[in-house]
This record gives C-alpha cells, structure tokens and sequence, in this order.
C-alpha cells in the first residue's frame, strides 16, 4: 500500500541538536549510548520498522481481529513482525539492563516508538502497553515479582496489558468494582473489564494483566484502589508458562479505526477466580498506575505524530505524481504540488510534524535527565518539567494528529475518501488517539488543575523563562526567517503568559473558569511549545547555514518549516485566548433541558 | 577455511533519487544517505552464514572509501563480521586501483576466499572481482546465486543470461555476489553496541604501497533524458508506420 521510510535525518536532527544527547549521553549510566551510535541504532530500526512492520499495516486494518473458543485471533502477519521486534532486542530499548534491557536512554527509546507507531499502530500498542507494564512494576512491584516478569516482559517473550475501564468506570476511576481477596501468598481476582487493549493474542507465551480491583475492606473511592499482577497463565514452578489463570477475552469491539488492535471485554475470575499479586500498597494503586499511565500518555502523544507522520509521507508523494490543471504562473497541467492550496496542506502537516517530534524528544531528554542526573535538584527539574508537558504532549499532539491526518485525505482528493487508497486508515487510526489514556478533556483539567494551578504557575514560569532566553537569541538574528519567527514567537509567548495570568486571577471566581478554559489553555500551550522548539530549530539551522554545511537542502528545509509553523500555527493562539478571556459564561448559559 | 574477506563500498542508498549536480561534473552526494553497496551486503550476509555453518573461522571487512565509510564498516560489524579494515581516501577510486588495493590487503591476510559484490550501484562497473582474480591469478565465480564448499573447492551456480551456470572453483578464489545469493540479516540492537568493541583498523594507501593510476576521464554527468510523452495508435498498421517512422523498423 503505502511506503513508510522514516524520517531518519530528522529525528537525528531532534536528538542531536534540538535534545543535546551528548549531554544525555554523559548522564551516569548512559556511558554506552556514544553519540556515534546513535545514527546506527536509528538506522537499524528504521529499517527494521519500514521493511518489516509497515507491510503489515495495511493488511491488519483488513483483517481485523475476532474472538474464537475464548481466544483472541489476530493477524498472522503480526508475529513474524513480532518475532524480530523480539530477537533483535527492539523491545527493550531503554529499560534496565538488571532485568536484560540495553540501558539506552528513553530519548532513543522514544524515536523508536514513534516508528512503530507510524509502521503500524495498532500493532504497535501490544509493545506500548507492555513497556508501561514495566514502568510500573520496576517502580513498585516486589524484588520477587520483578524477578519472575520483568526479564520475560523486557525481552518481549511475555507481554503485557493496562485493565482501568469497566462498563461504569471510564474516565471516572473511583467506581471501579472488581474484586480481590486474599488466599494464601496471593489473591483472587474477579470482575469485567471493557476496552482493554490488546488483552488477548498469542504472539507472546505469557500475559501480564495489570488490574485495578478492590480489597474487601477497601474504603469507596480512588483510596480503595488496589492494583494487581494476573498473568494469562500460572508460573509454573520454573517460573514459565502453566495452567490458564481463569482470564478470558469475552468479547472485541468493532471499530472505527486501529482495527487489528483487539479491543476486548475481559473477564477475570468468572470460575475460580484469578491467581493475582498485589503490586505496590494495597489502596495504592491508583498511584501505582500513574506511573504506568504517564508512560502511556507520552506514548499516545507520540502516536499523534507518528500516525500524522505517516500520513504526509504518502500524501506528499501523491501530491507530486498526480496531475491536475495549471498552477498560477504554469502554462501547462501538472502535478498538484504545485498549487499553493495543496502547499499549504503538505506544510501544515510537515512543519507540525516537525514540530511535535521536537516538544516530544526534547520531554524526551528531561525524562532521562529525571531518571539519572547525579543532582537531586537537577532530577526534580527534570521531572516538572515533564510533568507539565505530558497533558500537552498527550493532548495537543493528538488533537494536530485529527487536522493533520484530515488534510492527508484532503490532498487526496476523492482517492483519500476511498479506502483502498490508504490515506484513509490513517485518519480512521488517528482517531482514537485523543479519546484512550484519557481524553482530551482529561488532559486539559490535569494541565491547568495539576499543573498550573495546584503548581501555582511555577514550572510554567520556568518554562516561558527558557523561550524567552530562545526569544532574544532569534530576535538578534541576522536571518530574515528567523527576525520574522521570533516576532511571532514573541506574541505567542504573550498571550501564553496572559492566559495564565487571566487563569490565576478568575479562577475562583467562578468554579467553571478553570475547566472551561481548559483545552483553550493547553492548545495555546502546545502551539507556543512548539513554535518555541521550531525557532530553535531555525537557530541551529541558520547557524551551520552561515558557518557552512554539506546539508544546504536540510537545514534550508527546516528554516522554511519553521517559518511556516510562526506564520500560520502559532497565530492560532490569539483565537485561544480571546475564548479563554471570554470566560465560561456563554458555554454554561442554556440549562440542561434547552440541550 | 580460516578467512574469508569481504569487500564493502560506501555507496548513495539506493532509496535516494539520484541528483546530477548542475555543473555535471558528478552526482550529489553532500547530505545524501549513504549505505552499504547491496550487492556487498548480499557478499557479506554469505560470508556470515559460512561461517555460521562452521566452514569460515573469521570474517573480515574491508572497504576503501573516505573516513565515512567507518559507517558502513561498523554496519558490516553489526551484521556480524569479527573485524574490519579501512583503506582510507578521499580520492575517486577506479576498478583497477580498487582490485590493486584490495590485493595488497589479500597479500597481509591471505584469506581463501574473497567475496565482492558483483556491481556496486554507484557507477555500476562490475570490474573490480574480475580484475581483482586476474591480479591474484586465482579462479573466479562471478554473479554467483549459490555456493557450497567441499574438499578445498567451491561450487558455484552462476547467473548467466542463457540462465544458470555452475562451475567449481579451487580456493583461494574470488565470489561476485548476485542479488539472489541470499537476504541480507537486518542488524541487532545488540549488535549495533557490541560492533563498537570489535577491531576497526585505518590504513592509508600509502601505507600499502598503492599509488592511484586513473585510467578514466569523466566528461560528463546527465540526468537520463525526461521520458517523452507516449501516443495512442489506432491500430497495428499505426503502431508498424509509427514505428517506421522513428527507424526502428
Ligand atoms: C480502542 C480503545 C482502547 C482502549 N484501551 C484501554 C486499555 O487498554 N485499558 C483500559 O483500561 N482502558 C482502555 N480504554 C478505555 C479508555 O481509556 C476510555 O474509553 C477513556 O478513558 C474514556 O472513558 P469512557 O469511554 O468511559 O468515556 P467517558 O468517561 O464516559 O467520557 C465521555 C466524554 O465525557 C468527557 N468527560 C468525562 N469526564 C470528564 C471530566 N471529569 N472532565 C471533563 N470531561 C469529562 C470525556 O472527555 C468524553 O468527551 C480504551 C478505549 C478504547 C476505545
């Protein structure tokens, strides 16, 4: 169907340049990440993810999933694509070389993901949820559990699933309902779960359901929480796979998008209940699968870029090959590159993409920094700093991915809406992008509750601090592009500090100021993060441009990007904070009953 | 067999689209991906599994090309070979001086056998194992789609045009790989952190006593010509007159 190459000179360029891996790569632990390394890594997986997985996107939308005999079936052309993710050590990229990861920092584990992801998304997923699965239980689980599952998960021999949503617990988590109860060094599990990814297939021996469930003397609410380990089958006394353990997928859900994902109704316990271990303090485990959550939401961000990624790959090649009337200023017909309309459609998704792969990789940088600065303070930074951006990456990236994957189709003209041509399944994917790991919505009240409010502003004002640095750097720039980037960067700053300002001062005038605001807010944030990021992407490249270059074309390329995102992105925040400033008043006024 | 060597040349990826520069003294190569020759990955990937099979004790890379093409050296240790050699330059290396230089490293390690691929995609000669065996004064197996060793010889299926050949050569010899000979592993996470420890050792052509003889002048480089727009003929006496027309009948 389609190609996918990924963008290898690119994504390079953000982890060299735009998130210093040098200075990650000099973090203690990091010693074996040598810069020059690094281009051979991302060429061996961009290999691996365009020859390997990217076929197989196409042919797993087709095929879909379903549920036979208590068992998912998935698409076979999945498991060889699994297989060599597994052997060729793909999976482990960044997780602890204790428990046989390669120890690589998260920033090259992130670029990586993002060409799973635009290989194959819904393939992608099964991975995904089971490094989260990591995450959470290297952070909480006990030496003994980690020893039986973490190395298996690692190696991708074993695999693993997030179990939050039920029927009435969705993005409302306090009333989750299945059950726990202690039998011997263990618990039993019972209780449904619905949407859970990938819950069910057999590319993997083993399974390793991550579950929210309740003690019996659990308090109601999110305090009465716990979070189990129940794997598909029994560990034998060799620790491999034993008998089933009582989960079944019941049921996959048909879909609008990401079909060969399976999305199953999950039943735990419905005989003898499920052998589970607690992970983490009992009533903990919400905060437990935070843990797993914002590993996931970084993923889903990136999901918004790789998918839209994809999506202008091949929309940029038909742009060139099909021919339509005469451009202005052309005599003759010719290829539909040519008109400014479908320009401005190809450099909406290129410089966005762009964009985001840099705010991503950067957050990127600040995880690693998190996880190994030998300086506490310096870790704590890091960790704001991360903080902060997880709802925007989450949000603002997945909700680009909606427009930028619609334009994908727009170019196509009346090929994009037919599915065989392909540009359809990328906006059908993309979908779900803004709805799982929590909404939009969801994203938009952690950033400005969490992370604005509650924070009191502080690592907001650390970070408009470091753009305006960047600021006054591009305003004494020689570069016309740059002189004209930092102008517009300058009135998105603005209206970033003033819709924060506003917030501060109405917030407790009206208990619907924040929420309302919300989404205003982190798309404003979003834009001006990535605008910040592509002005200093246009620095460094003005920078080898003067000094001189055997890379003209890129670094050009990426002053005209830069330019395009403050010409016709970042203007976008004026409307944002006109709507914030204008309050909830208009969005509360009708009454439940003129709906 | 206790070595075999392997030659690997830095080449424009073949996923690029070739550009002439405008003054036509050569195709763009500043910024463009550069990979491993395909057919030398194929000459390599057979090496690999030679050994593998137990038949080879020890794999070695060699390219001549600038500092660069460590790159693909290190690529060609990721795969799997044990070490490497660079004969480096940055000078246009010719067929000729290419099978020179390539023999003096075979006089260093006496290898038994030396694989090539059988072109490299760059200027698409297909001399240099030729001339190389010539040089050597050893047999040769050229456009080889499948080999197998016994009693000090190999036997070789050839690609031929009138369809498959296969002759037996003694060792030492010289193998030109076709594309069909195998398909090329892809690298190892793994790997690609252990090539970093294995032995990559930088010669100069002086050092093996070469001093590039160019036998060629290059004129010019063109672009191939646009393709012309086609015609419909109404039928085959229009498609036979048409065809007149141009000569070609
Ligand atoms: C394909 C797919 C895969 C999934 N995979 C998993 C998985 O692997 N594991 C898992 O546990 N779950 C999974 N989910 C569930 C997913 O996380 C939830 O669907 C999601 O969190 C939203 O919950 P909900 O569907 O109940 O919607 P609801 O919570 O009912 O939301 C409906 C609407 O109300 C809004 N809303 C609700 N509450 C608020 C609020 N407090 N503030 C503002 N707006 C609000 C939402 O933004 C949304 O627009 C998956 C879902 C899908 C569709």
């Amino acid at each position: 169907m389609s190609d996918y190459r990924a963008p290898v000179r690119d994504m390079l360029f953000a982890i060299n340049e735009l998130a210093n891996f040098e200075n990650v790569a000099a973090l203690p632990g990091y010693e074996d990440a040598s810069p020059d390394l690094v281009e051979a890594i991302i060429e061996g997986a961009a290999q691996v993810a365009g020859d390997i997985v990217a076929p197989t996107n196409w042919i797993g939308d087709q095929t879909g999933v379903r549920v036979e005999n208590d068992r998912v079936i998935a698409p076979e052309a999945f498991r060889p694509a699994y297989k060599t993710l597994v052997e060729d050590g793909w999976l482990g990229v960044s997780m602890d070389p204790e428990y046989g990861g390669q120890g690589l920092p998260s920033l090259l584990g992130i670029a990586i993901e993002e060409m799973l992801q635009s290989a194959n998304l819904a393939f992608s997923l099964c991975p995904l949820l089971t490094q989260g699965a990591i995450r959470a239980i290297e952070a909480h689980a006990s030496d003994e559990l980690k020893a039986m599952f973490l190395p298996k998960l690692i190696s991708g021999e074993w695999a693993a699933t997030m179990n939050l949503t039920e029927s009435q617990a969705g993005s409302d988590l306090s009333v989750v309902s299945s059950k726990a109860v202690p039998e011997g060094d263990h618990y039993l599990v019972t209780g449904q779960k619905i949407f859970i990814t990938w819950g069910d297939h057999d590319y993997a021996k083993n399974i390793a359901h991550l579950v929210l469930a309740r003690l019996p003397d659990a308090p109601e609410g999110v305090r009465g929480i716990s979070l189990f380990l129940v794997p598909k089958f029994q560990l034998d006394a060799d620790g491999n796979s034993g008998e089933p353990n009582d989960v079944v997928p019941i049921s996959v859900e048909h879909k609008l998008g990401i079909h060969a994902s399976p999305t199953c109704v999950m039943g735990f316990g419905n005989n003898k209940g499920s052998v589970g271990y607690l992970v983490g303090e009992p009533n903990q485990g919400l905060a437990a699968m935070f843990t797993m959550m914002n590993h996931a939401r970084l993923g889903v961000g990136l999901e918004g870029l790789a998918v839209s990624e994809r999506a202008y790959q091949k929309a940029a090649s038909y742009a060139k090959e099909r021919v339509q009337g005469a451009a202005p200023g052309h005599k003759e017909r010719g290829p539909i590159i040519r008109h400014p309309d479908v320009r401005r459609m190809l450099m909406m998704m290129r410089s966005t993409n762009e964009a985001m792969r840099a705010i991503a990789y950067v957050t990127g940088a600040d995880l690693d920094r998190h996880h190994k600065s030998p300086e506490k303070e310096d870790r704590a930074a890091a960790l704001a700093r991360v903080d902060l951006m997880t709802p925007v990456i989450k949000g603002w990236c997945t909700e680009m991915s909606q427009e930028l994957t619609s334009l994908g189709i727009q170019i196509h003209g009346g090929m994009g809406y037919v599915e065989e041509t392909g540009a359809a399944q990328f906006f059908r994917d993309a979908r779900i992008t803004t709805i799982y790991e929590g909404t939009t919505g969801i994203q938009a009240t952690d950033f400005v509750g969490r992370k604005l409010l509650r924070d009191q502003g502080k690592a907001m004002g650390l970070l408009i601090g470091e753009m305006r640095q960047t600021l006054a750097e591009a305003q004494a720039s020689t570069n016309e592009n740059v002189k004209a980037i930092a102008a517009s960067l300058a009135v998105g700053v603005d209206n970033m500090e003033e819709g924060t300002k506003w917030l501060f001062a109405n917030f407790q005038t009206d208990i619907n100021v924040p929420f309302a605001a919300a989404v205003n807010m982190l798309m404003i944030t979003g834009y001006v993060c990535g605008g910040w990021q592509m002005a200093r992407a246009a620095l460094l490249a003005s920078k080898h441009l003067d000094e001189g270059t055997d890379e003209v074309e890129f670094y050009q390329a990426k002053l005209y990007t830069a330019r395009f995102f403050a010409d016709h992105l970042l203007p976008r925040t004026l409307g944002h904070l006109a709507t914030v400033k204008a309050g909830p008043a208009s969005t509360m006024a009708m009454t439940e009953e003129m709906f | 067999m206790k070595k075999i060597m392997v030659g690997l040349k830095r080449v424009v990826d073949y996923n690029v689209r070739i550009r002439v520069k405008p003054d036509g003294s050569g195709v763009i190569t500043d910024g463009v991906k550069m990979s491993i020759n395909p057919f030398d990955e194929i000459a390599l990937e057979e090496a690999l599994r030679i050994k593998e099979r137990g038949e080879a004790e020890e794999v070695i890379a060699v390219s001549i090309g600038p500092a660069d093409a460590q790159q693909q050296l290190r690529t060609g240790l990721a795969m799997g070979a044990d070490r490497a050699i660079l004969v480096q330059t940055d000078k246009l290396v010719e067929p000729l001086d290419a099978a020179r230089t390539l023999l003096k490293l075979i006089e260093k390690e006496s290898p038994e056998l030396v694989i090539v691929g059988k072109q490299a995609i760059d200027d698409d000669n297909g001399q240099t194992g030729a001339m190389l065996a010539a040089l050597w004064d050893r047999p040769q197996g050229t456009c080889v789609s499948e080999v197998t060793f016994a009693d000090g010889k190999a036997t070789v299926t050839r690609e031929v045009d009138s369809g498959l050949e296969t002759i037996e050569v003694d060792l030492p010899a010289v193998l030109t790989a076709d594309l069909r000979l195998n398909e090329p592993r892809y690298v190892k996470l793994p790997d690609i952190m252990k090539a970093k420890r294995k032995p990559l050792e930088t010669v100069s052509l002086d050092d093996l006593g070469i001093a590039l003889d160019p036998q060629l002048e290059i004129v010019k480089t063109d672009p191939p010509a646009q393709r012309q727009k086609g015609v419909m003929v109404e039928d085959v006496d229009g498609l036979i007159s048409a065809l007149k027309d141009k000569g070609l009948l």
